[in-house]
């Protein structure tokens, strides 16, 4: 027990005083909750900007309510020139220029912009529609009201801080274990360590000892951040994180442990676990969901341990799913685990 | 005494290079044993394979009754090892490192400040190794070595990064650890080294055993004269040629050296001419045993 004990306490300073690791492991991941959550999460859309040509009746005359509704979302700049108008569109530095002709709403707009374009044809369709049924004199007989499934919606924070979270984790379990055991074996410690009474399976649990100290530390950080400063409404099951953080660690580090076998150097070490991890995270639905991805991409990322994860995160934090849906990701997480720790003890090295 | 480590017929080859080529030894316990040769003679290999290290190609070699290479942790907690490139646990300091080592072979941590203090780096006990000098690292790798109190201790070239003071200040250390009846095992490429502090040598090149004795022994198989040598205006140099026993009369600048195998009757020749000025005599030395050997051309 005493060596087991000293070697996680090495093992964990090491980690702990090198500025290097601790920000690229903890205070990067972090950068991004705050970048995700704080700054992009009340994204009410920005007005789009139009210019209007003269009078339009479609506008001018509409009655109150619609006209606030409107002046929501659109800022109107009276000016006198079309074509001036309609070159600054083409410049993209205003949506669309509107100007009338007998009762026919011209808009000038840009294809550039898909977004854009696609509102302002939404909003004139509508300012369209609503004088024609104004001028009809026919009380309206349906009233839109839209609701989004994910009541009050998924807001930013509530999907970003999950697939973060697996993403930090992964980041730390993976480049913790291959720079451990990289630079244990190329300033010769671990055939220092080979003759001292201590066996393999002593260092491995060190290992998972540290990573798994880090992971927690981690989720406390994130969930505690993301409640306090940005408003993450936990669900009732999210203590559920739990085991899945302790096997998606157990499959990250494993990941680490097989780029350590194989890479002579750090740098190489840490490569290979970019090369692995980042794409990874982006097909795992890390930094934006993957919903409206094709279906071969949906098919790829389901291969992907990141993504289950992922999924068992959103699913017990935030989308109040209860332990049925934590079994899967957990069997999936623990598999990856044991294929990638058994090839990595098999190419593992005592010396250079 | 009983043999502590049996060594027996040790090979090992890398592709067509013999590192070390069926080296034969006994190490008994108590004894201070040196592994003298140049750079590349294959030393460090034969240390690491009696070590535990690496595996032989061919041969035994045996610790008290055990292959090291099964690493028995009854036998690991009797050995300590400094390896010749110092490896500590990155970002810990001198006393964290010792600690760690200590709790490693479930040691006590008390031993950990004497320790330090023996090796001369209470100054640097919360100092983190990565700041450490080469010969300080040096000094912390031997003492990680000594932490658990083992009965048998391997060092290779533990003096090789140290100023003349602190390695002279390590051979006191060195001769202590001796004394008080552990085996020590060490590599070196210093002859001064090994006739200071070992009980026997084994002299190797290119992997093979060349000799095996006691530094004195050795020194007297190679029948080397003696070189006395002289202030220049003390005796004309024709007449010291022909004292009997005199071999040879060279004259430098500022001195003139007079080489003998019988170095009693010339001395006493020279005093009773009162010839002595300037006077100093050396016989010959492990050195010369190792030149004479491994001969004079450049190593790696």
């Amino acid at each position: 027990m005493k060596p087991l004990v000293s070697l996680s306490r090495a093992m964990f300073l090491g980690f702990f005083r090198d500025r290097m690791t601790l920000f690229w492991a903890v205070l990067f991941p972090l950068m991004f909750l705050v970048l995700f959550g704080g700054i992009f999460s009340d994204q009410t859309a920005a007005k789009i900007e139009i210019a209007q040509v003269g009078p339009v009746a479609a506008i001018d005359r509409m009655p109150a309510p619609a006209r606030e509704a409107f002046d929501e979302s659109v800022d109107v700049d009276q000016v006198a020139d079309l074509d001036a108008a309609v070159e600054r569109v083409a410049e993209g530095e205003i949506a669309a220029a509107v100007v009338e002709h007998d009762g026919r709403v011209v808009v000038h707009f840009s294809k550039a912009d898909q977004v854009a374009a696609g509102r302002v044809y939404a909003i004139f369709q509508g300012v369209v529609d609503s004088a024609n049924l104004a001028l009809s004199g026919v009380e309206p007989q349906f009233v839109l009201d839209a609701q989004p499934v994910e009541d009050e919606s998924l807001k930013t924070i509530q999907y970003v801080t999950p697939s973060l979270l697996g993403w930090a984790i992964a980041m730390s379990a993976t480049f913790g274990a291959a720079t451990n055991l990289v630079t244990w074996r190329r300033t010769g410690l671990l055939r220092r360590l080979r003759l001292a009474p201590i066996g393999t399976p002593s260092v491995v649990l060190a290992r998972v000892g540290v990573s798994l100290l880090v992971a927690f530390g981690q989720a406390a950080i994130f969930i505690g951040l993301a409640s306090a400063a940005f408003g993450l409404q936990l669900s009732g099951w999210w203590p559920l994180v739990v085991p899945l953080v302790l096997a998606g660690t157990l499959a990250f580090l494993s990941i680490g442990m097989l780029a350590g076998s194989v890479c002579k150097t750090e740098e190489g070490a840490v490569g290979l676990a970019n090369f692995v991890v980042l794409p990874m995270a982006f097909l795992s639905g890390s930094f934006f969901p993957l919903d409206g991805a094709p279906g071969w991409l949906q098919f790829i990322s389901r291969l992907l341990p990141l993504r289950h994860l992922n999924e068992g995160m959103l699913d017990v934090m935030v989308r109040d799913q209860g332990p049925g849906a934590v079994w899967v990701p957990l069997l999936i997480l623990l598999a990856f685990a044991a294929v990638c720790a058994a090839v990595a003890a098999k190419l593992f090295r005592w010396d250079r | 005494m009983a043999a502590r480590i049996e060594v027996r017929g040790l090979t090992k080859t890398y592709g067509d290079l013999t590192a070390v080529d069926e080296l034969t030894f006994t190490v008994e316990s108590g004894e201070f044993f040196g592994l003298l040769g140049p750079n590349g003679a294959g030393k460090t290999t034969a240390l690491e394979m009696i070590e535990g290290l690496r595996k032989p190609d061919a041969g035994t070699v045996r610790i008290d009754g055990i292959d090291p290479w099964r690493r028995d942790p009854a036998l690991l907690h009797r050995i300590g090892v400094q390896l010749q490139a110092s490896a500590f646990f990155e970002r810990l300091t001198a006393r964290e490192q010792l600690a760690t080592f200590a709790a490693l072979y479930d040691a006590p941590a008390s031993r950990v400040d004497e320790l330090l203090a023996e090796v001369g780096l209470e100054d640097k006990a919360d100092d983190r190794v990565e700041k450490l000098s080469g010969g300080q690292a040096q000094r912390l790798s031997i003492a990680c070595a000594l932490v658990h109190d083992p009965e048998i201790v391997f060092l290779d070239e533990p003096t090789s990064a140290l100023d003349p003071q602190a390695r002279r200040n390590l051979w006191d250390f060195l001769r202590c650890l001796n004394d008080s009846g552990r085996t020590v095992v060490l590599t070196t490429h210093y002859m001064e080294e090994a006739e200071t502090l070992c009980d026997r040598v084994a002299i190797v090149d290119h992997g093979r055993l060349l000799e095996l004795d006691s530094p004195a022994a050795l020194v007297r198989g190679l029948d080397a004269p003696t070189r006395i040598s002289l202030a220049p205006e003390a005796i004309d140099p024709d007449a010291a040629r022909v004292i009997p026993g005199v071999e040879e009369v060279t004259v430098h600048a500022e001195q003139l050296t007079v080489t003998t195998r019988r170095p009693a009757e010339v001395l006493a020749e020279l005093a009773r001419r009162d010839a002595l000025h300037g006077l100093s005599a050396s016989g010959a030395s492990l050195e010369d045993v190792f030149l004479h050997l491994t001969g004079r051309e450049y190593r790696s």
